[in-house]
């Protein structure tokens, strides 16, 4: 199955099945910080994807912006 | 895995609430989360036009589709902050976006307000860009709506952000920002618009799943200025935690708003003065260790 990956895009090949939640792992991926898309369908970690898949990895996080700076200490 | 709800197959497991749910009832749990917060911290009413704060991002977008849907009254505000492609790409998102809905987006540019686009700022003061950033987004967040007449501003924070945010300000122990996080903050003056954050009682990958059912076309790519941001460094730790202990940020988050806060909420409303004996900061007319001093001395003359 081919794997894209975002920010940078990357695009990986895997054989074989396994749960999304085994292959996240595999790719060190924290499954909170990404959706996994299929199509036009999320899919859960006990999915068992493989073979002609086209998986999406598209991570959530979204940093700096309007988040209050830390900052010396005061 | 099956949906909570009706048995149906699961799009999203939500580990911190043990529940799964299918597309259909994932958005209605969505929604809810949203109404609990307008209506727990009496955000805005219906008679009243929101001005939402958008980004181009899932958060906003998602945050202004849900109210929408919801009937509110609203308008979407956009700041373009002159990050080359990322404003142009992040621009045109939101520009679509309105026009599909058929609701007003007010543009304002920061360079028009600053004097130059947020890459030039960052050189030019030699401050971190998300800190000159955020301030100006903060600044002209108000003065927009103070100007468009609106009383209120929505911004797309979720429980994410707000939970590093509160990370931060622990680590440092920045006593003048705990008080001030909050879900809703009021108007304390004239010129002060009430700031709220309605999408604090969901994640940023429930934020992210919403965007994704409900076909919102948002910028997936990052600001390039956030790589490396204190604030990703902060959401990486409690994801971590997150893994082995689900709930760790809700709990995080929550035990702070209500139980922490109105603490630190007293400790700022209090006004500081000096001692009318020894000049030092209290809060009363003598300080507690003139007190003491004075109480030893009585007891030495008895």
């Amino acid at each position: 199955m081919k794997v894209i990956l975002r920010n940078p895009r990357k695009e990986v090949e895997v054989s074989g099945q396994r749960r999304v939640k085994d292959l996240l792992t595999e790719l060190d991926i924290l499954p909170s910080t990404v959706l996994v898309i299929r199509g036009n369908e999320l899919l859960t970690g006990d999915t068992v994807v493989g073979g002609d898949d086209i998986l999406e990895v598209r991570p959530v996080i979204s940093g700096g912006g309007l988040r209050a700076p830390a900052g010396p200490v005061r | 895995m099956k949906c909570r709800k009706c048995g149906g197959r699961a799009a999203l497991e939500l580990r911190r609430h043990n529940a799964a749910f299918c597309p259909p009832h994932f958005l209605e749990f969505f929604r809810k989360q949203v109404a609990e917060a307008v209506h727990k911290h009496r955000m805005f009413t219906r008679e009243e036009t929101v001005l939402v704060a958008v980004s181009g991002g899932k958060d906003s977008l998602a945050l202004w589709d849900v109210l929408i849907e919801e009937g509110y009254q609203t308008a979407g505000l956009y700041l373009d902050l002159g990050i080359f492609e990322y404003s142009q790409e992040s621009k045109a998102k939101c520009l679509a976006f309105a026009a599909a809905r058929g609701q007003k987006l007010v543009i304002e540019r920061v360079a028009d307000a600053v004097g130059a686009p947020i890459p030039e700022v960052q050189k030019a003061t030699r401050r971190p860009t998300c800190s000159a950033c955020g301030l100006s987004k903060r600044y002209l967040m108000n003065r927009a709506a103070l100007e468009h007449g609106y009383q209120v501003v929505a911004t797309g924070h979720n429980l994410d952000d707000e939970a590093a945010t509160l990370f931060g300000s622990v680590l440092h122990w920045q006593m003048d920002a705990l008080p001030r996080q909050s879900p809703a903050l009021a108007s304390t003056h004239p010129k002060l618009v009430r700031r709220v954050k309605p999408l604090y009682r969901l994640s940023e990958l429930e934020t992210a799943a919403f965007a994704f059912l409900r076909g919102i076309d948002y910028i997936v790519e990052e600001c390039p200025f956030s790589k490396g941001a204190t604030s990703l460094a902060h959401k990486e730790l409690l994801n971590r935690l997150e893994e082995s202990s689900p709930g760790a940020k809700h709990n995080f988050l929550f035990g702070f708003l209500e139980k922490a806060r109105p603490a630190f909420a007293r400790a700022e409303a209090v006004a500081l003065q000096e001692c009318a004996s020894c000049g030092q900061v209290t809060t009363g007319a003598v300080c507690a260790f003139c007190k003491l001093a004075d109480q030893v001395k009585r007891r030495m003359i008895e």
